[in-house]
């Protein structure tokens, strides 16, 4: 599976209604397309927002890299992490290419690089520079904003990017067109991206490996073809739906 | 129309007098609202449980009426242009620290998260998400508090403030309607103008991404429903 990229180690996470994670350990491989899926209150956008340290937990380490995140300034960290939102969260009042440089420019990046980055990341989201760099947010339709927000957390060359339901909130036709181009785009830029989704295809179609959990464990870990073909768990059956599995399985 | 003007001529001194004295008081008492109630407005919008409270106090003040609030002052500090600009500044706290307030808490939090995710720390949050976008609605309240002060800085007259509230004053113990029209009608034009003047600035301070109808009025009436509910 190669190195790993980020790695929870007997994390706790307790919102007072009992714990949410316990005990847990994950090791989520460099380079992949990881998406984390399983039915809600699960603890997968918990899961993910402890990567950035935009939730903390009670107990356990969370290490990037071999680096102890607890470790380090939180803000420092969040800098170095690309993140996109399901709500999109572009600026209103920046242009896109304002949007697009905000972490760069936190970092106190020169501008005439930032000028250059933004119409090399505009080029890899498929949108023409010239046409696009000035514009605002409520000029794009819901599918070319939410480029953008990857754009944004490319900006600073992240090496591990989390998306929490980046597409769920887009129409069906833009969905499918932005889980091809993430594939695509991943091969071009080989990230970490940990990706948080309760859309069971999406889950499925863009996955290097899939992270299936429940209740604050994880029930298996895999290629969705690992997952299909020799599910670890009913459960596993259960979630993704009995009609994905070959009926000999089945009985 | 003749009276008025050679009264015009006779006094046209005094008037340009009385008009600068006019915008010292309400100038100062609405830079120093300013002061006060935006910062005030932002750390409320942090520590939400305070606000409340505080809002509620400070709406209290609203709620007494002008005339009476220049003759607490005299006991309080006397007469003269001092405690009226203490007055004035007191009565202009509250429409913008409300509209501070809600302005900030009307960003929708998905920014905050992004901006939060995106490493700003909160500095950074307040400056370059939060107030740009909550300046719009700050901007209303500092227009309605400029227009507020000067129409209520005439009766600070009362209490030997100055302003173009003498001569209106002046004109009625004489019975002489020139005389009125002369402070009457420079305190009518100075409101007027100034109104549209910050309009204008309002306009061509608003960032262009929200000059968008819908961004504006989502703001607007999440601030109506706020001051509904207090």
């Amino acid at each position: 599976m190669g190195q790993a990229a980020v790695e929870f180690q007997q994390v706790t996470k307790n919102y007072g209604s009992g714990n949410v994670l316990e005990n847990f350990n994950l090791v989520i491989p460099k380079e992949k397309i990881v998406t984390i899926i399983g039915p809600s209150g699960c603890g997968k956008t918990t899961l993910l927002k402890m990567i950035n340290r935009l939730i903390e937990p009670e107990a356990g380490s969370v290490l990037l890299g071999q680096q102890d995140i607890g470790e380090l300034n939180p803000v420092e960290l969040r800098r170095s992490i690309g993140y996109v939102i399901q709500q999109i969260g572009l600026f209103p009042h920046m242009t896109v290419e304002q949007n697009i440089s905000i972490v760069p420019r936190l970092k106190g990046e020169k501008k005439e690089h930032l000028v250059a980055r933004t119409a090399e990341l505009l080029q890899l989201i498929g949108l023409e520079p010239e046409q696009y760099r000035g514009r605002y947010p409520h000029e794009l339709s819901g599918g070319q904003q939410q480029r953008i927000g990857v754009a944004r957390a490319l900006a600073a060359n992240p090496s591990i990017i989390l998306m929490d339901e980046p597409f769920s909130a887009l129409d069906p036709i833009s969905r499918v067109q932005l889980q091809k181009e993430l594939i695509k785009l991943n091969e071009q830029v080989r990230k970490t991206i940990v990706f948080v989704t309760h859309d069971i295809d999406e889950a499925l179609k863009i996955a290097d490996v899939v992270v299936l959990l429940k209740a604050g464990q994880v029930i298996q870990q895999g290629s969705p073809k690992e997952l299909l073909e020799r599910p670890a768990h009913e459960f596993v059956r259960e979630f993704l739906g009995q009609e994905r599995f070959p009926l000999a399985y089945s009985i | 129309m003749h009276q008025l003007w050679t009264t015009f001529q006779a006094s046209w001194e005094v008037i340009l007098e009385k008009t600068q004295e006019h915008i010292y008081l309400s100038l100062v008492s609405v830079v120093l609202a300013c002061l006060i109630a935006i910062p005030l407005g932002i750390y409320l919008s942090a520590h939400r449980r305070l606000a409340n409270s505080v809002i509620t106090t400070v709406s209290v003040i609203q709620t007494i009426p002008s005339l009476a609030l220049f003759g607490f002052m005299i006991p309080l500090l006397g007469i003269g242009p001092k405690p009226a600009i203490f007055a004035l500044t007191l009565y202009a706290l509250m429409p913008i620290l409300q509209n501070t307030y809600v302005g900030i808490n009307g960003v929708n939090p998905a920014l905050i998260e992004a901006g939060k995710g995106l490493g700003m720390t909160r500095w950074q949050l307040l400056w370059i998400v939060q107030l740009p976008i909550a300046r719009v609605v700050i901007m209303a309240g500092v227009r309605l508090v400029a227009v507020q002060t000067i129409s209520m800085a005439t009766i600070a007259t009362y209490i030997a403030a100055g302003g173009l509230g003498d001569i209106i004053t002046n004109g009625m113990s004489m019975m002489d309607t020139p005389t009125i029209m002369l402070g009457a009608i420079p305190v009518s034009l100075l409101v007027i103008l100034i109104n549209i003047l910050l309009l204008q600035l309002n306009r061509w301070l608003t960032p262009k991404g929200l000059s968008d109808k819908k961004t504006t009025v989502s703001i607007n009436t999440h601030a109506k429903k706020r001051r509904a509910a207090l």
